[in-house]
């Protein structure tokens, strides 16, 4: 049974109080007549004892925040109730980010309880809860998730004991596939669990174990919710979309000197790295206006035709795949397009991508070309019409109109398609016209 | 069938025409006939249920000979076959009634001898007992707030209902605001497996009224014309505004309760033996021969026809159509029915 | 409740002057309306909701009858056969039960029983409902006794407009209905009522006020304490749609639903027992019809499952629900 506690009135004439500190942190276990927050007034400072006996459930105002007199304060839950609470009430509380640093807390910090359930084992842990998860959906959470292909697990619930509500799978839904991916990445990368794995595995691992980073041969690599998120999106997006591919190879000499005039200007006044990769995309964006069925989706009521441009850049991490997006990308200039981009990047590389950094996209871009590669053959994000690549720049010797040799920086891009929505003709057309967009790109210009 | 002592000086028609006393014989011996084709389609297996009214003709031809028709309200229990028949309804409607055929007044819904009929002016009703008389008493009400006048309510039950709560608020408030109303008791010495004497201490119904403030008055209800002047009797007053009456007819109900009722289990074939000297059918015969009004033959002819009739009647209802299913959805509420509603 | 002057086109009344106003017009404009009931003529109505008819329209239309529940409505089932336009008061709904009888087993059926060729335009009135220290015979709500029964109408409005638009609109109706004033609500309850004559049809519902978060169904008393719990949460962020049913059988099931698809969460509030109540219904309803729309267990406060509230302060507040367990029920529901 949950209590509600109420800013008491220290004193007759007093109206609203002050929570000078918290004394209990969400998950914190409490006794009665146990102090759990310190309250202060102009007239006086008292510490608060608990009328029950139970776990602190929320904690509704922050320290230092002034409410008047009879102000929910906090939820308490009776005994019996703490124990299903706590793995989902850490990543919930407001508490929690300041946990690591926050050594000073005369409290245990709840990482300890998080981890507590955490070292249960990554893997079986993890099912449990999903389990926990898809059974206590309610129906509309069934019916919303099977309406938008939604896997339940992959949502994080802000319901009552981190319940999935109705809502919480509309918005997943509205933030299309890869947001879930997302979500489920960002939850795997909480402070809570990462302060919880990371000595799981620096002890020897389980021996039968090992991770994506390290997979040791002759072990099992357990299914993080990520990985199994992306294994469905991969299965349901390859079953479901016919892919088709072609390939062109581009003349980006121009672009590269461009590109090689700009860079260091580009890295001083802004601090990141200007490679080809805005460039491409602007050639992209035109090509996608040009040819806007490429800028679709297919649905059973019809192909819708996105009227944004919310350009995907596929990024590949150690251990999983993000794409964020770039929001209204035909409205950046190449310089834009560099800014945001590399503020996506690095924010993936730091696991600092939030849901709406991955919502929304309506065509990807994946640059292939890193270690060398010459033509490959992506998978269609989810949603999608196409997923166009950058394989790597060559120097060559090619022969020109006028049938002399000269050597050429030449880069193959690849696209696999939807042939649900796009036949050969738009694709083709599409990336003839993106090759004569980027060939003609370049030397001079400004970004 | 035991000879009754049919010997009388002379006879009280008490304003009849002998038109009149051939049709009460009529009625008597049509009820009687239509009450045991109900028995016999029964033992058939055509109709599932019947319920009796042998003892009652006598009572219920010369009520139905004070009704007037077209002007007053008839309030019946289910035993008065002869009454619906003696107001109007015709064999073919009864029968109907016992098939349960959709063209039946009510559809087939209710149970044989439950009858209804607007044009007749006959009170729907229903099988508990008394709940009718609290209706008759409104619709008494009605007829005296229209301020029309001549007409009135007749109101019928057997002993057994004169327990019933609903049956005592009804003479009450009756006699309160002397309303056109004439309470009926057809007693038959039984309620089902009940003697009279442990239904009421008092055996003579008839004596409450003057604990309501209204006249009573007890008749042999075996006479038809002695119940024919009880009843325009009290009838008389209430259209007239002398206000209510209670009347009391004694008779006996010679079968069981009905088809599934065992009447041996409370009572002696002794006991309906001889009580089946005064049957009331065959008295009435004997004095309208005697009296010569009727000769034997005229009788017999008589009978001849009210078994034509009612066979006619029974071969016309038989052949129509049951209600069908869609028929249990209609009448619910006014308009059309609703699931959840 | 808005309070507002009275103005040309409508007056300001409480409950009871809804009744009395709208069985005084009827009267005056159909001479085939009667009333009867214990104390209606000469007293007027404990509640006075009759005073003075006696008066004016004759003793032969305002009837004191004797103490005989069971006759009072009987009589009246007569009369409504017979051609007249009856209303029949039963004093208090805790007097009810003599007339079941009459009321299940006979008004209900006239028109099924006779295929149609009898009907039954019967009103039966009666106060219902607790928090008046009314104890065990002057506090019981008995709509869940008869909303069971096909052929009966039932009728709970709860402000004054609905009062008079209802109670006009039973007085149409060729069915019998049963009109239930909520005691409490009488003085208690003030609004607007337009002037002239106008029915609101049984069988539609009304939303006092719209939400996103949760859905309340009420009536009765209990819908003038959820809606003043639903508009203080506003104060804490939460949306709550609050929908008076103002008629019980039949009930606007469509209102509910569509209600019920935009919010995912049904709390059912009222005065009655719970077992087997009106939410009894409500609820097997909704979950037959819109399971897949909800996303939480659908709710019923109701009074606990003892036979009456006591007349004792504290036992009557136990059985009521209070404003605040309605909020902290709307509270709760919303944050699930």
């Amino acid at each position: 049974m949950a209590t509600t506690i109420t800013m008491p009135q220290l004193g007759e004439t007093v109206t609203e109080g002050t929570v000078a500190q918290w004394l209990k942190r969400v998950g914190d276990s409490v006794e009665k007549y146990e102090a759990f927050v310190e309250v202060s007034t102009d007239k006086v400072n008292a510490e608060v004892p608990s009328p029950v006996t139970g776990t602190i459930r929320e904690v509704l105002v922050k320290e230092g925040e002034t409410v008047a007199t009879g102000t929910p304060i906090a939820v308490i839950d009776e005994v019996g109730a703490a124990p299903a609470n706590a793995p989902s009430a850490a990543p919930a509380a407001p508490a929690v980010p300041e946990a690591p640093p926050a050594s000073a807390a005369p409290s245990a910090p709840p990482a300890q309880t998080a981890s507590s359930n955490g070292a249960r084992g990554n893997g079986a842990g993890a099912a449990a809860d999903a389990d926990a998860v898809l059974r206590g959906a309610s129906p509309a959470v069934r019916r919303l998730a099977r309406e938008h292909h939604i896997d339940i697990r992959t949502i994080r619930g802000s319901g009552t004991n981190g319940r999935v509500t109705a809502d919480d799978v509309l918005t997943a839904a509205r933030m299309g596939p890869s947001a879930a991916v997302g979500q489920a990445i960002a939850s795997a990368a909480s402070p809570a669990e990462a302060a919880a794995a990371p000595p799981a595995s620096k002890a020897a691992p389980p021996s039968g174990t090992s991770t994506y980073g390290e997979p040791i041969p002759g072990t099992i690599v357990p299914l993080n919710q990520a990985r199994r998120i992306i294994a469905e999106r991969m299965v349901e997006s390859k079953h479901t979309a016919p892919h088709a591919w072609s390939m062109v190879e581009i003349d980006v000499t121009n672009v590269w000197k461009w590109r090689a005039r700009e860079k260091d200007r580009f890295e001083r006044e802004t601090g990141y790295k200007l490679t080809l990769l805005p460039f491409f995309m602007r050639a992209v964006v035109e090509s996608l206006a040009a040819f806007p069925l490429m800028n679709a989706r297919f649905t059973p009521d019809g192909i819708y035709v996105n009227k944004d441009v919310n350009l995907g850049i596929a990024i590949g991490l150690a251990t999983n795949l993000v794409v964020p997006v770039i929001k209204h990308a035909d409205q950046l200039s190449i310089k834009g397009l560099a800014i945001a981009g590399g503020e996506l990047i690095d924010k993936a590389r730091r696991g600092k991508l939030g849901v709406d950094d991955l919502a929304g996209g309506t065509f990807t871009v994946n640059n292939n070309g890193a270690n060398g590669s010459w033509a490959s053959a992506p998978i269609i994000n989810g949603g999608q019409a196409g997923i166009v690549t950058m394989e790597t720049v060559v120097k060559k010797p090619v022969v020109r109109d006028d049938d002399s040799i000269a050597i050429r920086q030449m880069m193959n891009s690849c696209l696999s398609l939807d042939h649900r929505v796009v036949d050969g003709y738009v694709a083709s057309g599409f990336l003839a016209d993106l090759k004569r967009r980027l060939e003609k790109m370049g030397p001079d210009g400004a970004l | 069938m035991a000879k009754t002592d049919t010997k009388t000086a002379s006879l009280d028609r008490h304003g009849l025409s002998d038109d009149q006393l051939r049709e009460i014989l009529r009625n008597m011996l049509l009820q009687r006939q239509l009450d045991n084709r109900g028995f016999q389609l029964n033992r058939q297996g055509k109709v599932p249920f019947a319920l009796g009214s042998e003892g009652h003709e006598a009572l219920q031809a010369g009520a139905a000979m004070a009704f007037h028709r077209g002007r007053d309200v008839l309030a019946p229990y289910y035993r008065d076959l002869g009454l619906a028949v003696g107001i109007g309804l015709s064999p073919y409607e009864i029968m109907l009634s016992i098939f349960a055929r959709a063209e039946d007044h009510n559809g087939g819904r209710q149970f044989p001898n439950h009858y209804s009929s607007k044009r007749a002016g006959l009170m729907s009703f229903s099988s508990i007992l008394a709940a009718h008389i609290p209706h008759a008493v409104g619709a008494a009400y009605a007829l005296k707030y229209r301020g029309e006048s001549d007409r009135a309510v007749l109101c019928t039950c057997g002993d057994g209902t004169t327990s019933e709560g609903e049956w005592h608020e009804s003479m009450n408030f009756a006699a309160i605001h002397k309303l056109p109303f004439v309470m009926l008791v057809e007693n038959n010495q039984w309620a089902i497996s009940t003697p009279l004497s442990k239904q009421m201490a008092q055996p003579e119904i008839w004596k409450r009224a003057a604990g309501y403030g209204m006249p009573g008055r007890r008749f042999n209800g075996f006479d038809p014309l002695e119940t024919y002047d009880a009843v325009n009797e009290a009838m008389d007053r209430a259209r007239s505004g002398g206000g209510p009456s209670l009347i009391e007819g004694t008779c006996y109900r010679y079968l069981a309760h009905s088809t599934d009722d065992n009447d041996m289990t409370y009572r002696t074939r002794e006991e309906v033996r001889e009580e089946r000297k005064n049957d009331p059918v065959p008295r009435f015969e004997a004095i309208l021969i005697e009296h010569g009004v009727m000769s034997a033959q005229d009788v017999e002819a008589m009978r001849k026809d009210v078994l034509r009739e009612t066979n006619e009647a029974t071969d016309a209802a038989e052949a129509m159509p049951y209600p069908q299913a869609a028929d249990l959805y209609t009448h619910v509420y006014e308009g059309a029915w609703q699931p959840w509603q | 409740m808005a309070v507002s002057s009275t103005s040309a086109a409508s007056t300001l009344m409480n409950n009871v002057e809804a009744v009395r106003a709208t069985l005084y017009e009827a009267m005056k404009n159909d001479d085939r309306t009667v009333i009867l009931g214990e104390d209606v003529g000469a007293r007027g109505n404990v509640f006075l909701i009759t005073k003075d008819f006696i008066g004016e329209f004759g003793e032969r239309r305002v009837i004191d009858t004797p103490i005989a529940e069971a006759s009072i409505v009987g009589i009246a089932v007569g009369m409504a056969m017979e051609g007249l336009r009856p209303i029949a008061e039963i004093q208090f709904a805790d007097f009810i039960y003599p007339a079941f009888n009459q009321i299940v087993g006979e008004a209900a059926k006239i028109r099924y029983r006779s295929n149609g060729e009898y009907t039954c335009p019967l009103v039966i009135r009666t106060p219902y409902g607790g928090g008046v220290r009314g104890a065990l015979s002057h506090s019981v709500c008995v709509e869940a006794l008869f909303y069971h029964v096909p052929g009966l109408k039932i009728v709970a409005p709860s402000f004054p407009a609905d009062v008079k638009g209802l109670l006009n609109a039973a007085i149409d109706d060729p069915d019998p209905v049963l009109f239930l004033e909520h005691k409490k609500t009488y003085r208690l309850i003030k609004g607007e009522v337009p002037d002239g004559h106008y029915t609101i049809p049984l069988g539609k519902a009304n939303v006092l006020k719209q939400g996103t978060q949760l859905s309340v169904v009420s009536y009765g008393l209990y819908v003038h304490w959820a809606l003043e719990a639903a508009q203080n949460l506003e104060a804490e962020g939460l949306s709550v749609e609050v929908i008076d049913l103002r008629s019980i059988r039949p009930m606007d099931k469509s209102a509910i639903l569509q209600s019920v698809e935009k919010t995912r969460k049904l709390l059912i509030v009222h005065e009655d027992n719970k077992f087997g109540g009106i939410g009894a219904e409500i609820s097997a309803m909704v979950a037959e019809e819109a399971l897949f729309h909800l996303d939480a267990p659908i709710r019923r406060l109701c009074a606990p499952d003892v036979p009456a509230m006591g007349y004792a302060l504290p036992l009557e507040e136990e059985y009521m629900s209070s404003p605040a367990e309605m909020a902290q029920a709307m509270r709760d529901m919303v944050r699930f």
